[in-house]
């Protein structure tokens, strides 16, 4: 007697697998265990009792590539491609970065990812009285086109695959993107990658604003209705999980916060007269990965399969790839300790084996080293190899959702998923995410979250190895990276010399358009571009901006 | 009232950085020890730190950086301070700084830097300490 679900497992591998594995064959590689075993593509529930039992597993668990996507948004997983080996990096100048980027790419590394200083991502430029001490130090300083141009360097933006950790300026950094593209030969749609663009949580947890959230969102859909006519193929926003719960949340909070953040995103678009499956496939996610190995496999499962039925049931969309959550992971930065920092290695391995075996797109590990300075690049290249070593020898990419049908793992899911529903509930109550924050509403149940963690720790409740037991007496640190302080004078130097050579008349014509369009209802990025194209610099950009929205304000207590 | 109520604290977020989670739990833990404490929130200049700091009369500033601006920044806190004739207040700090740089910041006037993994306990003892240990006020010294 066959099976019930065996008739459903003939008819996915007929209309979902067949036609992935066309596009993407399946690695050549045998596909056996460490002893030999042959491992399938997907391995299902056995018995089932009846009918009904079979509908239950098909409603909430069902098959890798098909909605509700719990076991993942590729049907072959990564029988067919590993996720996208992304290092996050950036210090110092452009040619420094460049160097890195290189590097990274020389060893195995698959996508770039840009780590901006934080005058960057506040639009200020490297001269700017606020931008003391600052230029260089946790990103790269991008004034100009001349520096972008610099940082991709001898990189073919055709073949690499490109995320930007930015947002309030994303637009004009975006731009700049587009641009090198262009002097590369590279059309915009032929170009790939992620920009981070997502203001909501800057108010929440990570507070690299600039505008109010009304002229943010605004900018944020204008890159969406761009990127859907111009640059098909790239991800126009990152809605991020990983700084609300790097700022303390649970599990479950990441995933309701965020997916409440990602209704916004949908609405304002669609208030923007954009259709749902025109844009909701371009919409990514970043969530941060914790050491607690299962939770952290439920809350991605639990994550996809409610931002899938969000799609569907709460927005009507058509195209599954609407309903698909594809997303990036970092290994939680804030579980680094700065003692005995070789611990960290391998809390970053658990971290990101919770991701591959929670199905993630993209994934960062941590540096040993990051509790006490930006990587060194032996720490890099290990952090990188840890995900080389997950890839080729642990098995743990050999078969989509191999923690699938374990009952804890299951009941992990079951709740976050509801937890995190109750939560996107409540904010919608209150109105809606922009609300929610005025109310401070999940800024404060953050900190709850975070306060209530870190007392734990303090009383012994959660041990923390090497910092509240086992801890070593006369550490000694090791070598850390120090950035060339003479970097920031060097860069704003170069600032001074674009603004020497450029065609001033330019700058002024494009600048002002910016100022009268940001005034208007028409889409920036146009005017933005043609700003860039003229060296017009980030800051000189976000302050006509700045002039006609205003500046997002944080009082204290 | 400086003499005889609670020791008043500010907690300062100076430079870019939005990494306040470790900012936020200081300010509620010194809190519950029965401090009074003023909490600037996040992207403050040197000079917003230390005209909060002189406004509110406070006994003790601690500031928090994890972005690697530490050595400019708090030397320029120390600077304004110093303009402002504010040399009493105890000064610390915590954040992602290394080792290397501690001598430094140390010779500027910060009593105490608070790395990663510091237990609250030894915040709070130190605290007290440097606090019944702080010198007088310029105005008492004067007369």
């Amino acid at each position: 007697m066959s099976d019930p679900l065996d008739r459903e497992l003939e008819r996915w591998k007929r209309e979902t697998l067949s036609d992935a594995v066309a596009k993407v064959p399946e690695r050549p590689e045998r596909r056996v265990t460490a002893s030999g075993r042959p491992v399938d593509t997907v391995y299902l529930p056995r018995n089932l009792s009846n009918a009904a039992a079979c509908a239950a597993y098909l409603e909430q668990i069902g098959f890798p590539g098909e909605y509700p996507f719990t076991r993942g948004v590729q049907p072959s997983m990564y029988r067919s491609r590993f996720w996208t080996m992304r290092q996050y990096a950036g210090f110092g100048s452009a040619e420094e970065t460049n160097r890195r980027f290189r590097y990274l790419l020389d060893h195995g590394q698959t996508g770039l990812s840009v780590a901006f200083d934080l005058p960057t991502q506040i639009g200020y430029d490297s001269d700017h009285a606020l931008a003391a001490g600052e230029v260089g130090k946790v990103g790269v300083a991008i004034d100009t086109l001349a520096d972008m141009e610099a940082l991709f360097d001898a990189i073919p933006l055709d073949r690499v695959s490109t995320s930007m950790t930015i947002n309030a300026p994303a637009a004009v950094l975006w731009a700049m993107y587009l641009a090198v593209g262009a002097k590369q030969g590279v059309a915009a749609d032929r170009l790939t990658g992620t920009i981070q663009n997502d203001m909501l949580k800057e108010y929440m947890a990570r507070g690299t604003y600039i505008f109010p959230p009304a002229p943010s969102l605004r900018i944020t859909t204008d890159i969406f209705a761009y990127g859907a006519e111009h640059a098909p193929r790239f991800n126009t926003i990152s809605v991020s999980g990983y700084h609300i719960r790097e700022a303390g949340s649970t599990a479950a909070q990441e995933v309701g916060f965020t997916l409440a953040d990602g209704i916004a995103y949908v609405e304002a678009a669609r208030r923007a007269g954009l259709d749902v499956d025109r844009f909701a496939p371009r919409v990514a996610f970043f969530f941060g990965a914790m050491t607690d190995l299962f939770e952290e496999v439920g809350k991605f499962r639990a994550a996809r399969r409610l931002w899938a039925r969000i799609m569907k049931e709460r927005f009507g969309a058509k195209d599954p790839r609407s309903c698909t959550l594809r997303f990036h992971t970092q290994t939680c930065g804030a579980t680094l300790t700065a003692q005995q920092v070789d611990n960290n290695v391998v809390r970053v391995t658990l971290q990101a084996l919770a991701a591959v075996l929670g199905g993630t797109q993209s994934l960062h590990t941590n540096s040993r080293d990051e509790a006490l300075a930006l990587p060194t690049e032996a720490s890099v290249q290990l952090a990188l190899r840890t995900q080389q070593v997950i890839a080729h020898e642990s098995g743990a990419a050999l078969t989509a959702d191999p923690l699938a049908g374990s009952y804890y793992v299951e009941k992990l899911t079951d709740e976050i998923e509801a937890e995190a529903r109750e939560l996107i509930a409540r904010i919608d109550e209150m109105g809606g995410m922009v609300r929610a924050l005025e109310r401070r509403y999940p800024q404060s149940e953050i900190e709850k979250s975070a306060f209530a963690y870190q007392q734990e720790i303090e009383r012994g409740r959660r041990v923390i190895v090497g910092v509240n037991q086992y801890v070593a007496k006369d550490e000694t640190q090791p070598a850390i990276l120090t950035v060339d302080a003479e970097a920031a004078r060097r860069q704003v130097a170069r600032l001074h010399k674009v603004r020497a050579e450029r065609d001033p008349k330019a700058v002024t014509r494009t600048l002002d358009a910016i100022e009268q369009i940001a005034g208007s209802e028409q889409n920036l990025m146009p005017a933005i571009l043609d700003a860039v194209r003229a060296y017009a610099s980030v800051g000189e950009i976000c302050d006509r901006l700045r002039g006609v929205f205003g500046e997002h304000e944080e009082g204290s207590t | 009232m400086k003499d005889g109520g609670p020791k008043r604290i500010l907690i300062g977020k100076v430079g870019l950085d939005g990494h306040d989670r470790g900012a936020k739990f200081i300010v509620r833990a010194l809190r519950d020890a029965g401090y009074e404490v003023i909490y600037t929130g996040i992207r403050r200049t040197p000079e917003q730190i230390v005209r909060t700091a002189v406004d509110e009369d406070v006994d003790a500033i601690g500031l928090s950086l994890l972005s690697g601006a530490h050595n400019e920044l708090f030397e320029r806190v120390v600077e304004l301070l110093k303009a402002e004739r504010a040399r009493d207040v105890v000064l610390f700090a915590g954040g992602t700084i290394p080792d290397q740089d501690i001598p430094h910041l140390e010779a500027l006037g910060f009593r105490r830097i608070f790395t990663p993994g510091t237990p609250l306990s030894e915040i709070l003892s130190a605290l007290a300490d440097e606090l019944a240990s702080a010198p007088a006020t310029p105005d008492e010294a004067a007369t």
